[in-house]
């Protein structure tokens, strides 16, 4: 694996009017690397993420993909903005993944996958779409093609978002809180995915609330509160024996809301191992209508 | 059903409710309008002279003109809204500030009164033009035609703009998101993805406007644009027969309504897909369609 930086973010701050939800994020990811975001709500975890995707602009500090300075570039000793196409440009390389999947219900599930290559790179459409066939066999989906997004249960509606996602050949993918709006038993499948990804080698930046992902799959741990990474390091450190007391207080609260006995949970047991399994269970299931 | 059901269960004759007042409304509507039908076939109305006239070649032709100038007026009218609505939406307060503008005076201004402007701006400009590419005498470029296409189509634009506007505005924020992050262009965010879901909301309404811009279109005989109502004055004028012309034009007009409705009708389909379907299980709702799973299931164990 490479050391190769993916992602620097240097004191980056943003505030909404007279609220600071950013205050001096300081965060270096590098390729290969999944980094797991956790903390309490209100914190700026989601924040962070939008501005790496650009969703949002920072208010202070910068941030670099590639060493590439993200929403500026430097011409002598001038900062320039950039435009609309060069902010499209830089975020070719970077996937997001949504908490409420943000499907275009308008578009069958492989119009869905394949719009962005189609649009961006001028992909003929039968080589776009069947790329976009190979990435639904990933995720599991391989036969709901054809089924608009309003068809599927929540679960399937993500892991097709996360083909979306990868249609675009990202390099860094960021997944902001993906399994809050599901129904619990929906939650493994769409892990599932990302533990495959993650084992592929994917750089993976994740918001997450679910302690037992976060300790089987992330190289490291971000604890955030009030703007501030509080806390960081290795899942098996942070997790049983976090040195902050906030983020103690944060991971007592989040196991007893998963209704699991403290950190080592038998939260991976709910997983299912491989996307297959998730796949077969699921179209016995949905087979049926 | 369900009482029969039960009967059947039971081995009984099911008895169902009796609706009285719903029978002596429903004998009281028919009997009025037995009346209104009476009336109106023995009136003074010649029904032969109005079968006679409904294929009339003036009638006909006036028909035309005006399917053409709805046709044309519409689609001036959505275009011109469609930009007006983007401009009411931008960041840029110009821009902003024109297209409010332009709703006020457009939607403010009587039709009647806009055609009349139009028709009579040769007073205000004797010539108009582009400086230096192309120049015309006002009077030959404002052709009756021209005047109602303008004043109809324009104050037209004026509603559009405000239906898409609500339109663009319904649609999910997160939609603009998602679009943006998979690097698409702003042109195809726009065209791709939020304008065709804006147009499921758009739609209906704008069908509403389609029907009475149809209708607005028989003022354009005051620029003497030879619609369907001028062309029928015109037979009457000379023939006296003015309430079966007029029955005439009526029947024209409800027929052309009903084809925009059957029109209407095909176009919310086709920018109701993938939402239809939906209705059980959208967004988070996932919950209802995962205990429908589980129904579901259950009923086939008890009938195994
Ligand atoms: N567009 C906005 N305008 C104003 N305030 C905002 C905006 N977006 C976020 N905020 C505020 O910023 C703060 C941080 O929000 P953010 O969504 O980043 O938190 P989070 O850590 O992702 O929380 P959660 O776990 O609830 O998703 C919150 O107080 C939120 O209300
Ligand atoms: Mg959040």
């Amino acid at each position: 694996m490479t050391t190769e930086t993916v992602l620097r973010a240097v004191g980056v701050t943003k505030r909404f009017g007279d609220l600071p939800v950013l205050r001096g994020i300081d965060l270096t990811v590098t390729a290969g690397e999944v980094v797991c975001l956790m903390g309490p709500s209100g914190s700026g975890k989601s924040t962070f993420l939008r501005c790496v995707n650009q969703l949002e602009r920072p208010d202070g500090g910068y941030l670099e993909v590639r060493s590439e300075l993200l929403g500026w570039k430097r011409r002598g000793d001038t900062l320039r903005e950039l435009s609309h196409r060069e902010i499209a440009r830089q975020r070719r390389g970077i996937g997001m993944v949504f908490q409420r999947f943000n499907l275009f219900p308008h578009l069958t599930v492989l119009q869905n996958v394949t719009e962005a290559p189609v649009r961006t790179r001028a992909l003929p459409r039968a080589e776009a779409e069947r790329t976009a066939r190979e990435l639904l066999e990933r995720v599991g989906l391989a036969e709901k093609g054809n089924a608009y997004p309003g068809q599927l249960s929540g679960g399937q509606q993500q892991r097709v978002a996360i083909a979306r996602s990868l249609a675009t050949r990202p390099f860094l993918m960021l997944f902001d809180e993906p399994t809050s709006a599901l129904d619990p038993e929906l939650v493994g499948e769409v892990l599932a995915v990302m533990r495959t990804l993650a084992e592929q080698g994917m750089t993976m930046i994740v918001v997450t609330h679910e302690a037992g992902f976060a300790r089987d799959v992330a190289d490291r741990i971000v604890f955030m509160d009030g703007g501030v990474i509080v806390e960081e390091g290795p899942p098996a450190r942070l997790l049983s024996a976090p040195s902050h007391p906030r983020t103690k207080d944060f991971l007592a609260r989040v196991t007893a809301a998963h209704g699991g006995p403290p950190v080592p949970s038998t939260e991976t047991a709910r997983t299912p191992d491989t996307v297959d399994t998730a796949d077969t269970a699921d179209t016995a299931e949905k087979g049926q209508r | 059903m369900y009482g029969n059901d039960a009967a059947a269960a039971l081995g009984l004759r099911p008895v169902r409710r009796r609706h009285w007042g719903r029978w002596a409304s429903a004998v009281i509507i028919v009997l009025l309008l037995a009346a209104v039908v009476r009336a109106f076939a023995t009136g003074a109305i010649e029904w032969d002279v109005v079968g006679e006239y409904l294929t009339a070649d003036m009638i006909l032709e006036g028909l035309a003109n005006t399917a053409v100038i709805t046709a044309a007026a519409m689609l001036l009218g959505v275009l011109v809204g469609i930009l007006i609505a983007v401009l009411r939406l931008s960041a840029n307060p110009v821009a902003n500030a024109v297209a409010a503008g332009y709703v006020w005076f457009f939607r403010g201004v009587p039709v009647l009164l806009q055609l009349l402007i139009w028709y009579n701006l040769a007073l205000v400009f004797p010539s108009i033009g582009v400086p230096g590419l192309w120049e015309g005498s006002t009077v030959e470029v404002m052709t009756p035609f021209m005047a109602t296409l303008l004043g109809l189509g324009l104050h037209q634009s004026a509603y559009t703009a405000e239906i898409v506007r609500g339109g663009i505005l319904a649609v999910d924020r997160g939609q603009t998101e998602a679009a943006l992050s998979l690097a698409l262009p702003s042109g195809a965010v726009f065209g791709r993805i939020v304008l065709p879901q804006a147009m499921r909301v758009i739609i209906p309404p704008l069908g509403n406007e389609f029907i009475s811009t149809l209708k607005t279109s028989s003022l354009a005989a005051v620029v003497t644009y030879g619609e369907l109502l001028q062309s029928a004055q015109l037979v009457y004028y000379r023939n006296n027969r003015v309430i079966e012309l007029l029955i005439v034009v009526a029947v024209w007009y409800l027929a052309v309504v009903s084809v925009l409705a059957i029109g209407q009708y095909a176009v919310e389909r086709r920018y109701g897909r993938g939402f239809t379907p939906t209705r059980d299980a959208s967004g988070p709702g996932v919950r209802g369609r995962a205990r429908g799973g589980v129904r579901a299931r259950k009923t086939m164990g008890s009938e195994a």
